[in-house]
C-alpha cells in the first residue's frame, strides 16, 4: 500500500494505492492521525487505486469518521471507489455512514 | 502451502488463493469474495487463534470440484467458538458502531459455506464458493 498526502485551502486529500488490510491499514490509520492530530477532520480519500479492503481498513475509517464528525467539525469522504470495494461497504452497512463522490475533484468541492 | 503466521503474509496468501481460484474458473466476482473471506480468516487467526504475529503458521489447501471452489485454512493456536460471536449491528448509526466483530461475519456473507472443526489441537476452517 501506498499513501500520499495533499493538502487543500479547505481539505486533505488522501491517495491510496493497493491493498487495505491487517498488514497496512494502520499505517493508513497513522497518515490520517497526522491529519487529525493537526486540527484538520475535512478528509477526502482517493479510493480509485485501491485493490482490497479488509473489516480491519473498515475498522480504520469508522473510527476516523467518528472522530473527525464529533462537534460538527468535518467528515470523511470517498472519490472513486471501485465496485467491489463498495461492495465491502455495503456489505459492512457503511453506505450510508459516508458520501461517496464519483471524483476527487467533486469530492473536494464537496468542502 | 505454509504461510508464517504474520499481516505481511496476507497478500501472499491472497496471490495463492486467488491464482487457484482462477484455474479453478470461479468469476471475477467470486474470486474477490473468496479473496475477502480468507483474509478475514487469516487475520482473525494471526489475532485471536495465536495471539499474535509470528507465533505460528497458516497451512492453506484448495480443492476445485463438480461442487465448487473450497479453501481449507489450518493453525495450532487457540480453538474457536463461532457461536459465542454475536453479529454485528450494521444498521446502527455512526456513534454505536463497534471497531470490532465485523470480520467473521463478513466471512459468512462472502461465501455459501464456512465451517469449523477442533480436533487434536488442529484448527480447520472450511470456506466453499459454490460455481455459478
Amino acid at each position: 500500500m501506498e499513501i500520499h498526502n495533499v493538502e487543500y485551502k479547505h481539505c486533505d486529500l488522501i491517495e491510496v494505492t493497493g491493498r487495505i488490510d491487517s498488514s497496512t491499514a494502520p499505517e493508513l490509520g497513522e497518515a490520517i492521525q497526522k491529519i487529525t492530530d493537526a486540527g484538520r477532520f475535512k478528509i477526502v480519500i482517493d479510493m480509485s487505486k485501491v485493490e482490497f479492503i479488509s473489516s480491519a481498513g473498515l475498522r480504520v475509517l469508522i473510527a476516523t469518521q467518528k472522530n473527525c464528525r464529533r462537534y460538527n467539525r468535518g467528515e470523511v469522504v470517498f472519490a472513486g471507489i471501485s465496485k467491489y470495494i463498495l461492495d465491502v461497504f455495503e456489505l459492512a452497512g457503511f453506505t450510508p455512514l459516508f458520501k461517496f463522490f464519483d471524483d476527487v475533484v467533486a469530492a473536494v468541492g464537496n468542502f | 502451502m505454509i504461510f508464517p503466521g504474520y499481516y505481511k503474509s496476507l497478500e501472499k496468501i491472497a496471490d495463492f488463493v486467488k491464482q487457484e481460484a482462477q484455474e479453478s474458473g470461479l468469476s471475477r466476482s467470486q474470486i474477490f469474495a473468496v479473496e475477502n473471506a480468507v483474509d478475514e480468516a487469516c487475520s482473525n487467526i494471526i489475532e485471536h487463534a495465536y495471539g499474535g504475529e509470528g507465533l505460528g503458521d497458516i497451512h492453506c489447501t484448495t480443492l476445485s470440484d463438480c461442487k465448487g471452489f473450497t479453501v481449507i485454512l489450518e493453525d495450532h493456536g487457540h480453538s474457536f467458538d463461532p457461536d459465542k460471536v454475536p453479529d454485528p449491528d450494521i444498521s446502527a448509526p455512526l456513534r454505536e458502531r463497534k471497531a470490532h466483530g465485523l470480520g467473521y461475519y463478513m466471512m459468512r456473507q462472502w461465501m455459501d459455506e464456512v465451517k469449523f472443526d477442533f480436533h487434536d489441537n488442529r484448527n480447520r476452517l472450511t470456506l466453499v464458493k459454490f460455481k455459478e
